[in-house]
C-alpha cells in the first residue's frame, strides 16, 4: 500500500519564493488548533496523519529516504512505503508493529498551525487517549467504511465526549474500498448518530474520506460529488478553538507564582483559564474571598489594556491582600464555587488499582491537596455504557466516585471550565500520576457540614488534665510486642497521673471495625477509622496509645496529617520476621504458612517499615519493660 | 442532537495567534518549574532554540530576572562566535552563567578529530551528568522540540531521569491538560522541554517577530571551509587538522544547526537576512538535523543516546 502522492502541497505558497516578507506577515496571524485522531487498529490513522504531514510538506527528503529504508526492513507494506513508520516513534513499539503511546505531530497550512495527538487504537491504552484528548480542541474519529461502527469507535467516542471535546469529526475512511458509496456513508452516519445520542454527544460532522487516495482530505473528492460538506482540512482550518470559547466565561486565573523582585513590586503570575481581564476590574481571591481591583497587567512587552483566556500574564492589585500559589483570582461578582467534597469521573491510569480511603495528592488548578476517594458509585463499561457495581478501579477503568479533600478548593464543573474542573491524582509513595479526574459537582453536604464551634476547645481539655495530648502509634509485625509494650507504657503513664487510652486490634476489630476484613482496602479503612477516633480523643486531651500492625506507610502518614504537628509519635517496634515467627504467641504465623490465613503481614502481604519514626525500639536487644521505659521517657520529654 | 452543519464560525479578533499560544504555554511551563523545583537550571547551548528559550524565560519572570542560572556544557570545540554571544546573552539577561568542562575530557584531550563518538559521549553526555550532579540541580530546562526527531515526538514535556540520569520511555507520566506532576523521588531529576510543541518554522518566525539576537553563523557569509565526507566543515581556528591536499576555500555558507565546529556541516547559501533564511528553510527539502554528524547512525540512535543520558 502506498500513498498516492500526485499533488502534495499546501505550503509551497508562491509567496515564499516571491515575497518572503509578505509571507511572514501573513503567517504571523495564523491560529493554532490542537486535535486528536482516534480509531481502531487498521482504520488507517497513521496513513491519514502521514498524508497530512506529506501534503503540508512536513516530510523532508532525507526523512523520506530513511522512511523508505525502514519500510524495507520493518515495514508491514511488503517493501512499499509504510507511512505508519513515520508516525510510530519508539524502537520497541516499531518492532511490535503497534503505537503504544501518545505522539505529537505538527503541520501547518496558510491559515493554521496544527498539533496532532496521535493515540493508539488498542483497547488497553485508554490512558493514552485520555491524555491526548485532554489538550485537544477537536477530535477526528476514524471509521473504516467497510467495518462501520465498532466497539472501539464507541469507546473512543465516549472518552472524547467525557473529556468535553465539542468538535467531533467522524472521518469515514477507506471510501475507495466501498466504491465511494453514498449509501454506505449514510448507513454508518445513521448508526453513529444513534450511538452519539446515547452518550449525550451534542453534534458531530461526518466526512467521507480516503486517506490513502486523498479524497476529501485537501481537495474535494471527484469520486464523491454527492457529498456537499467541507474537506477534512478545510474543516480543521476553521473549527473553533477552545481558548476562544473560554473567553465568554467569567474571568478565572489560577496563581502559579508570586513575582517579588523587590519591595516595590508584587505581581501574581498565571495563565488565564477563562474570561477577559482589564485594569480596574473588581476581582476576588479564592478560597479566602478577599476582594480588590486589578491595578495593572504586566508583561515583558509592556502593560496591557486587556488580557484573554490562554494568555500568560502577571497581575498587580490595588490593595495588598494575601494571595499565593494555588489561589484562584476570579471576577468579583461571578466567583466560582469553593468546596471540599465532590462527585467526579475518574479514569484510572495505574497498574496499581485504586484504594478507597487511601490519601492521594490531588492537583487541580495550581494547587495540590490531599484527597481520599470513596468506593466507586459505579464503573462504566465503555463498550456497552452499562453502569457496573465495583469496589475499585483498575488500569484504564472509568467510574464515578466521591472525593473529599483536606481543605476547601476553588473549582468549576469540568464541562463548564476544564481548567478548574480537571485534576490528576498522584500516588504519594511512588509519585506516579495514577488517575485523571473530572469534577461533576460539589456534594451538597460539603456546603452544609460546618464545624460546630465549641467553647471548651481541645487546649482547654488538655490543660485541665495537666498534659499535652498525643497519639503514640506503635507499628510493627504481628507478634513484635506492640500490645505488650503499649500496655506497660499505659500502666506507667497512669501511675504518673496521665490520662490515657489504649486502642488495639481487640477493642476495635470487635466493635467499630467489625465489618472490615484483611484485604489491602480494608486495612486502609481500618487505619483511617482508628486515626479519626484517635483524633477525637486528642481533642478530648487524652494521650492515646495504639497498637496496630498498620503495615502501609501512606496510612500512617495519613493519621499523622490528621493531627497537629508534634502530636503524632510513631514508635517502630522493630522485630525481625524470624523472631516474630518464632515467638508466634497466637499461632497465627503457623496458620499463615499453612495457607489457612490469607493476607498475613510478613507472609503474603507486605510490611513497610517506617523511614522516619520518632522512636524505634528493638525487641531483640531490649526487654518489653526496657522498651516501655524508653517510650515513656520520650513522651514525658516531648510533653514538657 | 444535530449533525453539525459546516459552519464558518466567526474568528473573534481576540483569538490568540499560534505564536502567542505557544509562548503562553512555554511561559506557563517555566513558571510551574520555578514554583516547584528546589534548584532549577537552564541548559544553554547558544543555538537558535536556546536563544528562544532564554527570551521566553525573560518574559515569564518579568520584571524579575529569570530565577535560575544558565549552564553551558561546553566541549571547548564550539564556534568562536558562539562563545562571544553566550557570555553577552547571560549578562544581558542578568543571569549567572555556569560553564562546565568534563575534567576527564580536558585531561585526556578528547577532540573530534581523534575520538569519534567518544567526543560527544564524554564532553556532552558525561559532562551534563557530572554538572547536574555537581551543582545538585533537580530540574534542567532543555530546548529540544518534538518535531526534531521521532523519539522526541513521544517524550513528555516533563521528562524524568533516574538517579543515574537514564530515561525510561516505557514509564512516562501522562500529561493531562496543563497539569504537570513535578513530584520526584530522592536523586531523580527532571528535564523540562518548554519548546516541545514548537516547530523549526515557529522558532524562526518568533525570532523574526521578537527581534531575538542569534549567532551570526546562521546567516550566510564567505567563510573558510573544507569538504569532508560530504559535509562542508568550517575551519574556525588553528586547531583544525587539515588532511593532505586540503586547503580551506572561501565559500558563501551558513549553518542551519550549531554544534562543535569540526562536526557541523555548513550549507551553501546566499541567505544574509532572517527572512531570507526562513525563505530558504521553507524551500529546502532536507531536515535540520542532517547537518549533524551524530545522527547518521541507526534510526534508533537518538533514543538509545537519550536512555543513556544524552539530552
Amino acid at each position: 500500500m502506498t500513498l498516492d502522492t500526485k499533488d502534495p502541497v499546501y505550503l509551497t505558497d508562491t509567496l515564499i519564493a516571491e515575497d518572503i516578507d509578505a509571507y511572514l506577515l501573513k503567517h504571523q496571524h495564523k491560529t493554532m488548533l490542537r486535535f486528536i485522531t482516534c480509531g481502531s487498529v487498521d482504520d488507517g490513522k497513521s496513513t491519514l496523519i502521514g498524508r497530512l504531514l506529506y501534503d503540508s510538506k512536513m516530510i523532508f527528503e532525507d526523512q523520506l529516504a530513511s522512511l523508505e529504508n525502514d519500510s524495507k526492513n520493518v515495514g508491514t507494506q511488503a517493501g512499499e512505503i509504510d507511512f505508519a513508520l513515520l508516525v510510530d516513534g519508539l524502537a520497541a513499539e516499531r518492532e511490535q508493529g503497534i503505537t503504544i503511546d501518545v505522539a505529537y505531530r505538527f503541520f501547518a497550512t496558510d491559515k493554521r498551525k496544527f498539533i496532532v495527538a496521535d493515540t493508539p487504537g488498542h483497547e488497553q491504552y485508554t490512558r493514552n487517549m485520555v491524555t491526548g484528548a485532554s489538550t485537544a480542541d477537536l477530535a477526528v474519529i476514524l471509521i473504516d467504511a467497510r467495518q462501520g461502527v465498532l466497539t472501539q469507535t464507541k469507546r473512543h467516542s465516549y472518552l472524547v465526549n467525557q473529556l468535553g471535546i465539542r468538535n467531533v469529526v467522524l472521518a469515514i475512511n477507506k471510501m475507495d474500498l466501498v466504491d465511494y458509496s453514498a449509501e454506505r456513508f449514510y448507513e454508518i452516519v445513521g448508526e453513529y448518530s444513534h450511538f452519539a445520542k446515547q452518550i449525550g454527544m451534542e453534534s458531530f460532522l461526518p466526512i467521507p474520506i480516503s486517506g490513502l487516495k486523498g479524497d476529501n482530505i485537501v481537495t474535494k473528492s471527484e469520486n464523491m460529488a454527492w457529498f456537499q460538506g467541507p474537506t477534512l482540512l478545510g474543516h480543521l482550518e476553521q473549527a473553533p478553538i477552545s481558548d476562544a470559547r473560554m473567553q465568554d466565561h467569567p474571568f478565572r486565573m489560577a496563581v502559579q507564582w508570586v513575582n517579588r523582585p523587590n519591595l516595590d513590586f508584587r505581581g501574581f503570575a498565571g495563565q488565564i483559564g477563562a474570561g477577559v481581564v482589564r485594569p480596574g476590574d473588581a476581582i476576588r481571591v479564592l478560597p479566602s474571598g478577599k476582594t480588590t481591583r486589578v491595578k495593572s497587567i504586566v508583561t515583558y512587552d509592556g502593560n496591557l489594556d486587556q488580557a484573554i483566556a490562554g494568555q500568560s500574564v502577571t497581575l498587580t492589585f490595588e490593595d495588598e491582600i494575601d494571595c499565593s500559589r494555588g489561589d484562584v483570582i476570579v471576577k468579583s461578582d461571578e466567583p466560582c464555587e469553593v468546596a471540599d467534597q465532590f462527585e467526579a469521573m475518574l479514569v484510572w491510569m495505574s497498574e496499581e488499582e485504586m484504594l478507597p480511603g487511601r490519601p492521594y495528592i490531588l492537583k487541580i488548578g495550581t494547587q495540590s491537596v490531599t484527597a481520599t476517594v470513596t468506593e466507586p458509585k459505579y464503573e462504566v463499561n465503555v463498550n456497552t455504557l452499562e453502569h457496573l457495581a465495583s469496589k475499585t478501579l483498575g488500569l484504564n477503568a472509568i467510574g464515578a466516585v466521591n472525593i473529599s479533600t483536606d481543605r476547601a478548593i476553588p473549582f468549576e464543573a469540568y464541562d463548564k471550565n476544564p481548567d478548574l474542573g480537571g485534576f490528576i491524582l498522584i500516588d504519594r509513595m511512588t509519585n506516579a500520576t495514577v488517575a485523571a479526574g473530572m469534577i461533576k459537582f460539589a456534594l451538597r453536604r460539603s456546603q452544609n457540614i460546618h464545624w460546630q464551634a465549641v467553647d471548651v476547645d481541645r487546649d482547654a481539655h488538655a490543660a485541665l488534665k495537666n498534659q499535652k495530648a498525643a497519639v503514640v502509634w506503635f507499628t510493627g509485625l504481628s507478634g513484635s510486642g506492640k500490645s505488650t509494650i503499649a500496655n506497660i507504657v499505659e500502666k506507667k503513664l497512669h501511675a504518673l497521673g496521665k490520662h490515657t487510652f489504649l486502642l488495639d486490634g481487640d477493642n476495635v476489630r470487635h466493635g467499630l471495625n467489625r465489618d472490615l476484613g484483611f484485604t489491602d482496602a480494608d486495612r486502609v479503612e481500618n487505619i483511617r477509622r482508628v486515626g479519626e477516633v484517635s483524633r477525637l480523643m486528642t481533642d478530648a486531651g487524652l494521650i492515646v496509645l495504639t497498637a496496630f500492625i498498620s503495615p502501609f506507610r501512606s496510612e500512617r502518614r495519613m493519621v499523622r496529617e490528621l493531627l497537629t504537628d508534634g502530636e503524632f509519635v510513631e514508635v517502630y517496634v522493630d522485630t525481625p520476621l524470624e523472631v516474630a515467627e518464632q515467638r508466634d504467641v497466637k499461632g497465627l504465623y503457623k496458620k499463615a504458612r499453612a495457607g489457612e490465613l490469607k493476607n498475613f503481614t510478613g507472609i503474603d502481604s507486605p510490611y513497610e517499615a517506617p523511614e522516619t519514626a520518632e522512636l524505634t525500639v528493638n525487641t531483640v536487644e531490649l526487654s518489653a519493660e526496657e522498651a516501655a521505659e524508653k517510650v515513656v521517657d520520650y513522651i514525658l520529654k516531648s510533653s514538657r | 442532537m444535530t449533525i453539525q452543519p459546516a459552519t464558518e464560525p466567526e474568528l473573534s479578533t481576540a483569538t490568540l495567534t499560534h505564536l502567542q499560544r505557544l509562548e503562553a504555554e512555554s511561559i506557563h511551563i517555566m513558571r510551574e518549574v520555578v514554583a516547584n523545583a528546589d534548584n532549577p537550571v537552564m541548559l544553554y547551548s547558544v543555538g537558535k532554540d536556546s536563544a528562544c528559550m532564554l527570551h521566553l524565560a525573560k518574559k515569564a519572570f518579568y520584571p524579575a530576572s529569570p530565577p535560575f542560572p544558565l549552564m553551558h556544557v561546553d566541549t571547548t570545540w564550539k564556534f568562536r562566535a558562539m562563545y562571544e554571544l553566550r557570555d553577552r546573552a547571560a549578562e544581558d539577561a542578568g543571569m549567572k552563567l555556569i560553564v562546565h568542562h568534563n575534567p576527564e575530557a580536558v585531561e585526556k584531550g578528547i577532540n573530534p578529530f581523534d575520538h569519534g563518538s567518544l567526543h560527544t559521549d564524554m564532553w556532552k553526555t558525561d559532562g551534563l551528568k557530572q554538572a547536574l550532579t555537581k551543582y545538585n540541580f533537580d530540574v534542567a530546562f532543555g530546548g529540544a522540540r518534538r518535531d526534531e526527531e521521532k523519539s522526541r515526538a513521544k517524550e513528555r514535556i516533563f521528562s524524568f531521569r533516574s538517579a543515574n540520569h537514564r530515561w525510561d520511555p516505557k514509564n512516562q507520566r501522562p500529561e493531562l491538560w496543563r497539569q504537570y506532576n513535578t513530584r520526584k523521588a530522592k536523586g531523580e531529576s527532571i528535564r523540562v522541554f518548554p519548546l516541545s510543541n514548537w516547530t523549526e518554522l515557529d522558532i524562526w518566525q518568533y525570532i523574526h517577530l521578537e527581534g531575538i539576537e542569534i549567532v551570526p553563523l546562521y546567516f550566510s557569509e564567505p567563510r573558510p571551509v573544507v569538504e569532508r565526507d560530504g559535509l562542508l566543515i568550517m575551519v574556525d581556528d588553528d586547531r583544525f587538522r587539515l588532511n593532505e591536499g586540503e586547503t580551506p576555500q572561501m565559500r558563501s555558507v551558513r549553518f542551519r544547526t550549531l554544534g562543535c565546529y569540526p562536526l557541523t556541516g555548513a550549507v551553501e547559501s546566499e541567505a544574509k537576512t532572517l527572512p531570507e533564511v526562513i525563505q530558504e528553510m521553507l524551500l529546502t527539502t532536507t531536515s535540520e538535523r542532517q547537518g549533524r554528524a551524530i545522527d547518521h547512525d541507526s534510526a534508533a540512535s537518538m533514543e538509545k543516546k537519550k536512555q543513556e543520558g544524552y539530552f
